[in-house]
């Protein structure tokens, strides 16, 4: 992967190892980066969209419906006439939120439990690690299909659905540090001082696992992302006139005889996004791996 | 003179292992098998054997850091094992533990001036402003700089984490250590050093210590009594000047002439061990030492032998000491 530096540096912690090999990953590896820039420039397309935007997402104009892109639509428009390019817009607000609050919350639901589960081991860790498989079994797409399904359709239930998909994965990664951190001293050194159990789980162990948890976080974030635009695309996703990505690419599909950029523009964007954070969270996790580590 | 402050009696701990495929046997391995001594308040008391002989194990035991299945802890008249959670708290202020590896020992995420105030905070015994200035009490006291406080563990050496894991024993102000191998990690111009550091402080804070080590030179030069284990048993305990001027127990023996004596012109014939440790999941019939003892007897192979109680100070376990026996015939050094 990357060259061995010629100055060997001093030891470090895993800490200060981690943010020296997040800096020599971003330096060395130039697609990490290049995704991490991609990110925050959708980033800031979502969170400025009434000033970047060119019309109101929301406004039909039939006169000028299913246009291809042009000086005053820069991407066109869709079956009513409103413009794709605002649409686009205001749709990362939507994907990007459900995507982050649902990525959000798994992590810090299946943080909780993966610890848990892996501090006190033995019956605890057998009983909440096979519930924890057997969720973990079902494919994505068709566990958000069953929550949805269940619960109606709407942003606050996508949200549960597709945070009910990642709380698992994001247990099985916490548990694992968390074995090895638990047969160290240090957690010995506070169970003789007499800490509670709550504390050594959040001061002690807790800071040893973030590093991992947050690259596969960045990694899931893209895989919630494109389940929103799944289900949005088979229509259990925000109710319309709402845009959502997925939901545009849907109404694009029905005129992509006639305007193919309908559905290209909302594919486009859903695919850069997932392909910045896959650079980016690959990159990342190359930097904690120790198998692919600089030492 | 000295009272008893720590009673350990009959303390066993058996770890069940499943081994094996497609049926999986259960085998128990006796790490602990019947352990007692007591450690006298303000001195050291040294528990000796070999890798694999249960010391650590005990040590943990003690301190109910692994439960110990049965026996007795008793701590400054206080029954340890029977003590639930909240009284348990309180007690642990009380007993603590220093570790063999620094590296191990330190949380790598956490500053050392975080790591130390908080047990003081944890247990209410100071305010964060006070907690500040006795953490910069206890770092002069164990030889570090007060700007240790601000730095992480990695910026330490081996030495100077020992130092950091003696300053977090001492901040809830116990009455007793557990000192797990504290110095056989490090190296040897180093120990001479954590050695003397914790004699001095075992003088200004009155502490006694329960001393494991592999290192018969370390033990004699820091402890006062001591205790010899072999595969979960004890051996031999007595104290430190007469055990080794005349060990009782062949292994004791065989140990005490291993350990090398710094005078070049003292030339001597070993008895010496032979083989390996044997594994403690089968251990062997009898008395365990028997396969390596130069004295085995037929009995030795069968029965396992009683505990001797030669006078007040020291006890034995070998069958050359049954009534009738007068002990071995040891080579004069």
């Amino acid at each position: 992967m990357t060259e061995k530096s010629e100055n060997m540096p001093a030891p470090l912690s895993s800490s200060a190892l981690f943010q020296e090999q997040v800096k020599r990953t971003f330096r060395s590896n130039k697609l990490t980066g290049l995704g991490a820039v991609i990110f925050l420039l959708v980033l800031l397309a979502a969170v400025f969209a009434p000033l970047l935007s060119t019309h109101d997402p929301l406004i039909q104009n039939i006169l000028d419906r299913l246009e291809g892109p042009s000086a005053q639509f820069w991407m066109g428009t869709d079956a009513y006439g409103r413009d794709i390019y605002s649409r686009l817009l205001y749709g990362a607000r939507i994907s990007l939120t459900i995507g982050g609050v649902a990525i959000l919350s798994a992590m810090v639901i299946g943080t909780a439990i993966g610890i848990i589960a892996g501090y006190y081991g033995g019956k605890v860790d057998d009983v909440i690690m096979q519930f924890n498989d057997i969720l973990l079994a079902f494919p994505t797409l068709i566990l958000g299909l069953i929550v949805v399904a269940m619960l109606g359709p709407s942003m606050q239930n996508m949200i549960i659905a597709i945070s009910l998909t990642s709380i698992p994965g994001f247990a099985r990664i916490a548990r694992a540090p968390t074995i090895v951190v638990r047969e160290r001293d240090f957690i010995e050194a506070c169970r003789a001082l007499g800490y509670r159990d709550w504390r050594i789980m959040v001061f002690h162990i807790l800071p040893n696992v973030t590093s991992e948890v947050l690259v596969m976080a960045s990694l899931w974030l893209a895989t919630a992302i494109r389940t929103e635009a799944s289900l949005s695309f088979i229509g259990l996703g925000v109710k319309p006139p709402a845009a959502t990505w997925g939901g545009m690419i849907r109404e694009g599909f029905e005129n992509i005889l006639d305007n193919p950029w309908l559905s290209i523009f909302p594919g486009l964007a859903i695919l850069l996004v997932v392909f910045s954070l896959n650079l980016l969270g690959d990159g990342l996790r190359d930097a904690i791996d120790p198998k692919t580590r600089v030492d | 003179m000295a009272d008893t402050l720590l009673r350990i009696e009959n303390i066993k701990k058996f770890f069940h292992v499943k081994r094996g495929f497609p049926v999986a046997k259960t085998m128990t391995v006796r790490a602990v098998d019947g352990v007692s001594f007591e450690v006298k308040r303000g001195r050291s008391f040294g528990l000796v054997g070999e890798s694999g002989c249960g010391k650590s194990t005990l040590g943990r035991a003690l301190l109910r850091l692994v439960e110990p299945d049965s026996g007795s802890v008793t701590f400054d008249g206080q029954d340890v094992l029977s003590t639930n959670a909240s009284d348990m708290r309180a007690l642990r202020q009380r007993m603590q533990i220093i570790f063999q590896d620094p590296y191990s020992s330190l949380n790598p995420r956490k500053r050392i001036g975080a790591a130390l105030v908080e047990p003081l905070l944890v247990h209410g015994l100071a305010d964060k402003r006070q907690a500040h200035e006795r953490v910069l009490k206890l770092l002069d006291e164990v030889g570090l700089p007060p700007d240790a406080a601000n730095r992480f563990p990695h910026e330490f050496s081996g030495g100077q984490r020992q130092r950091i894991g003696i300053a977090r024993a001492l901040t809830v102000g116990p009455e007793l250590i557990v000192a797990d191998e504290p110095v056989s990690a490090l190296d040897v111009s180093i120990q001479a050093q954590i050695l003397l550091l914790l004699r001095e402080l075992q003088e200004s804070h009155n502490l006694s210590f329960v001393f494991i080590s592999h290192d018969l030179g370390v033990v004699r030069f820091f402890c006062q009594d001591m205790a010899v284990m072999y595969l979960g048993r004890i051996v031999e305990t007595g104290p430190i000047p007469r055990i080794f001027e005349e060990p009782l127990h062949p292994y004791t023996h065989i140990l005490r002439d291993a350990s090398p004596v710094p005078d070049p012109r003292q030339s001597r014939k070993f008895l010496h061990i032979e083989g390996e440790v044997p594994s403690a999941v089968n251990p062997p019939s009898g008395c365990h030492f028997h396969p390596r003892c130069p004295y085995a007897a037929d009995i030795c192979k069968k029965v396992s032998p009683d505990w001797h109680q030669v006078d007040a100070e020291r006890g034995v376990a070998c069958h050359l000491f049954d009534t009738g026996n007068t002990g071995p015939d040891y080579p004069k050094r």
